[in-house]
């Protein structure tokens, strides 16, 4: 498609004329370069030890404190620069939540793709399973998921499984939602003509779901994937607030949270609360991004 | 055309659909009437722009549709250009509407007894026990057998044929002096369309009420309409009485459109003989040729047929728009 | 004789959830869309069956091109029983002669995929080409075939009108060189000029290319002018058959006089009709014996309570008593 076909889209144009989706755009661009780039650009890596000094811990933002410092931010109990925490935490945070999102993704399309096209017995159990699922707050279901991995694998283990575990964890709880709308565009699609003349020319059942139906069934998805990212990051978040999130050599925006909330009645407040804003940013943009595109795509509203 | 007034009289009504990529004509300088206890049939393929006129008549028009030019005169008044209060008063006394789908016609939640009742005391202002027995009258003579036990029934408790019916019943509940009919009969079965015709035919002579009946099928038109208007790309191509334009048509189109029609012969040579084909299709709103609008598939156009548009000219007893009959 | 059915009956299971029926203690429901129908096709002639809705046809064309399976009967294509779901691979092979052409224009046609690839399916599916230049050469010839350009394989199908999609549906389902072609009220959806150049471009390419159609149509004008033979439908059951020039003029079954008399008449000759009683009964519950007897001017005592068997009188056949017992 050539760039002036993709400017004049009707998608694109509602870009356009939306100054939320634009702003929310440039913001969840802003974080997500920041956390891309930030072996490049932040002033400190936080997690090298060597690089640390004690001595610059607790060091109060750069308009708040009297010297000229280097760090904009403050820095937190270790010595590290917020700021560059706040780069290198968003990319933990990113990267499960899009590794999660990707995951439930995967899982639910499928077993929707499935369950709407074969039906029978397999649509009532897979369907049985994400009932009995739903019934369950996601946050539980990510516990007690991590809660079993730290059981059952070994313990020295526990630093380098955490966050494949992680992302398994909230990917698990999440994949209904994607199951569900996927199942219900299936038996949509599913009676259409072209399915039927596609059983008549003789593909068998998995080209005709692979090839056929699932073109025309992943729209939605897409809407729901991009709110689901903040979603994802959020339960991420809470996760590691509470500890059982990624491990804390390697701290995403839920850990920093955490940590600076212990310090947040002495007085350091900066290291609670610029991490929680860099969350707050993140979320709002990619959720506002995700419901624009929820109504540029809606035929209905076009 | 008589002493009597005419109920609906459009004058050069033009409907535009402005988009981001510009203004669409639906509808371009289409001028028609309806005396009392006719039938109009207003017959016309897809994209024609008959639907759009119906519900520009009946005030429905769906914004950013709007009417650009010309106008509309019920029973000599303006109606084209009432707020949305009156035009809402206007709607339920004066006009009555049948759709397509009897099935999303009717609410239901409620009893057909309650439809009809409630019509009909928003409008006549009646009392209940009266608004009652005017509804069973009216049950009775579209037809529905046993209407005492059926007036409480639910719409899905009806077949497809008696809910149009009941939906005919309604846009009659309120005595209007003109129906808009879109497409009443599509959705149904050969044998109940026929018996719907029949009904719609005998109430408007019995009740004297107007009838703009919108199809796409010349055969409906036939059995049920007094004269026809032929739509044709947002204008009226033929307009006169159904004899008239069905059997002796004047402009190619129209010609062409009665050719294209299957028609059951007896005598087998003629049975699979190629039907007559117009080449190519109706333009699109946005892509409309200058001049006459169907001279691009004509077989009879010539070069004033490329520039200029024409206007309805009187040939024989109907109306038709073509250079032909300069 | 190419195509042959052998009392073919489907049913659907229309009861209500499990849980419901055990609640409520409803029994089941079975929905006999098709209860019995035999009739055979003849190579190159066009057979059409035609009838109002719900009298079963379009579940006939399923079970021919086996989208269903036949709850009980036979059906041959070229001697072979094609209906037995145990005897597949077998099937498979003859069942590629045979292709459907579907009514919705605008559901008929993966709006995903580029019209090259959706006309190209069949050559791919069933092995009739391999090589990517000349499966291209075989599109545009088939696009030409149809009316249409060769370009127009780049495009997508919502950038075609609903007469040029049915043309592509025709363009796929020649692609893969049948003998046979199920047409499940083809022109239906379509403005009646368009339908003309349809009609007339299914009847050059049966002439052409020595193809048999089964046309399915609620439209007798239609069915007039495309059909050799005609089958009538009533509520799953065949109730006439005959050459369509002898029941277009001796129609014996009331039913079918009854649908003929229905047609709109457009020559406007004011012709005596009889006016149309009734309407179609609920297919879940039809009556006893004969199914049009609450409709039929004729019915007696023994069509309310005996069925009638399709009988043959030369060419033709009808299920009715009174045309047994001669007396109409």
């Amino acid at each position: 498609m050539n760039l002036r076909a993709l400017w004049g889209h009707d998608v694109t144009y509602s870009f356009r004329q939306s100054p939320v989706a634009i702003a929310a755009a440039v913001l969840t661009f802003i974080c997500i370069g920041g956390a891309l780039l930030a072996p490049w650009i932040a002033p400190q890596n936080p997690f090298d030890a060597a690089a640390l000094d004690l001595n610059q811990a607790f060091m109060p933002p750069a308009w708040v404190a009297q010297d000229a410092t280097n760090y904009l931010l403050g820095t937190d109990d270790q010595g590290r620069d917020i700021l560059s925490t706040i780069m290198y935490g968003a990319r933990i945070s990113l990267g499960v939540g899009v590794a999660a999102v990707l995951f439930a993704l995967v899982l639910g399309v499928t077993l929707g793709l499935l369950s709407g096209y074969l039906g029978g017995r397999l649509d009532a159990f897979i369907m049985r399973v994400a009932d009995i699922q739903l019934s369950f707050p996601a946050i539980l279901i990510a516990l007690l998921v991590d809660g079993v991995a730290r059981v059952a694998l070994p313990a020295n283990s526990h630093d380098d499984i955490a966050i494949p575990v992680l992302i398994f964890a909230i990917g698990i709880s999440g994949w209904v939602q994607y199951a569900r709308t996927v199942r219900g565009s299936t038996l949509v699609e599913k009676n259409k003509e072209y399915v039927q003349a596609a059983r008549v020319i003789g593909r068998p059942p998995l080209a005709i779901m692979l090839r056929h139906v699932l073109p025309n069934v992943m729209g939605p998805v897409l809407v729901i994937a991009t709110i689901h990212i903040a979603t994802a990051i959020i339960t991420e978040a809470t996760l590691s607030f509470l500890g059982v999130g990624v491990p804390p050599t390697r701290p995403s925006l839920g850990t920093l949270i955490r940590i600076g909330n212990e310090f947040l009645l002495s007085g350091e407040w900066w290291i609670t609360l610029f991490p929680g804003i860099a969350l707050v940013t993140l979320v709002l943009s990619v959720n506002l991004l995700g419901d624009w595109l929820r109504d540029a795509l809606n035929p209905r509203l076009r | 055309m008589g002493a009597a007034p005419m109920i609906l009289e459009v004058k050069n009504l033009s409907i535009e659909f402005p988009t981001r990529r510009g203004k669409l004509l639906a509808v371009d300088g289409i001028s028609f009437s309806i005396a009392p206890g006719e039938v109009l049939g207003v017959v016309g393929e897809s994209g024609a722009g008959k639907s759009v006129t119906g519900a520009a008549v009946i005030g429905l028009l769906d914004p950013p549709g709007r009417i650009s030019g010309g106008e509309i005169r019920l029973e000599g008044q303006r109606i084209d250009d009432l707020s949305h209060d009156e035009m809402r008063r206007v709607r339920g006394r004066r006009i009555g509407a049948i759709f397509q789908d009897p099935l999303t016609s009717l609410n239901p939640l409620y009893t057909v007894g309650e439809q009809l009742v409630e019509t009909i005391r928003t409008h006549l202002g009646v009392e209940a026990g009266e608004a009652r027995d005017r509804a069973l009258a009216l049950l009775r003579e579209v037809g529905i057998p046993a209407p005492e036990a059926r007036i409480d029934h639910y719409p899905h408790q009806f077949s497809g044929g008696m809910r149009q019916r009941v939906v005919i019943a309604l846009a009659l509940c309120a005595e209007p002096r003109l129906i808009i009919a879109d497409e009443p009969t599509t959705a149904l079965d050969v044998s109940i369309q026929a018996q719907i015709i029949q009904l719609l035919k005998k109430l408007a002579r019995e009740h004297g009420t107007a009838v703009m009946l919108i199809t796409h099928d010349m055969g409906v038109i036939a059995e049920t309409a007094d004269r026809v208007a032929v739509m044709y790309a947002g204008r009226v191509a033929e307009i006169g009485p159904v004899r008239d334009v069905v059997r002796a048509a004047s402009h190619p189109y129209t010609v062409g459109l009665m050719g294209s029609i299957p028609k059951i012969r007896i005598a087998s040579a003629k049975m699979h003989a190629p039907l007559v084909q117009i080449e190519g299709a109706m333009p699109r709103l946005n892509a409309i040729p200058p001049g006459c609008a169907f001279h691009p598939r004509c077989n009879k156009s010539f070069d004033r047929c490329k520039t200029e548009r024409p206007e309805p000219r009187a040939v024989g007893p109907n109306l038709a728009a073509c250079w032909l009959y300069e | 004789m190419l195509l042959r059915l052998d009392d073919v009956g489907r049913a659907f299971d229309v009861s209500r959830p499990w849980l419901n029926r055990v609640i409520e203690g409803s029994p089941r429901q079975l929905l006999h869309a098709v209860d019995g129908v035999s009739f055979e096709v003849r190579k190159g002639e066009t057979f059409a069956l035609v009838g109002e809705s719900g009298c079963g046809k379009s579940t006939i064309a399923r079970l021919i091109v086996g989208l269903y399976a036949p709850s009980r009967g036979r059906i041959e294509f070229d001697g072979v029983q094609i209906s037995d779901p145990e005897a597949r691979a077998a099937t498979a092979r003859l069942r590629r002669r045979m292709q459907m052409i579907f009514q919705d224009p605008y559901a008929s046609l993966n709006p995903r995929w580029r019209v090259r690839d959706i006309v190209a399916e069949p050559i791919r599916v069933l092995g009739l080409a391999s090589d990517p230049a000349e499966i291209a050469r075989r599109v545009a010839e088939l696009l030409r075939q149809v009316g249409l350009a060769p370009e127009d394989g780049e495009k997508y199908p919502h950038e075609f009108s609903g007469g040029q999609r049915q043309r592509i549906s025709i363009a796929r389902a020649l692609s893969g060189s049948p003998d046979f072609l199920v047409c499940d009220e083809p022109t239906s959806a379509l403005d009646v000029s368009v339908q003309a150049q349809i009609l007339n471009l299914m009847t050059e390419l049966q002439a052409r290319l020595g193809l048999t159609y089964l046309f399915i149509s609620h439209n007798l004008a239609v069915v007039s002018h495309v059909a050799d033979r005609i089958g009538v439908m009533y509520l799953g059951r065949l109730v006439e058959i005959a050459d369509a020039e002898e029941l277009f003029a001796r129609p014996r079954h009331p039913y079918t006089r009854m649908l003929l008399d229905a047609v709109p008449d457009l020559e406007m000759s004011g012709r005596q009709r009889t006016p149309v009683a009734g309407e179609v009964p609920n297919p879940l519950s039809p009556p006893p014996g004969c199914a049009f007897h609450p409709r039929c001017p004729h019915a007696n005592a023994r069509c309310k309570s005996e069925r009638p068997d399709l009988i043959w009188r030369g060419e033709t056949a009808s299920a009715c008593h009174a045309v047994e017992e001669n007396r109409i």
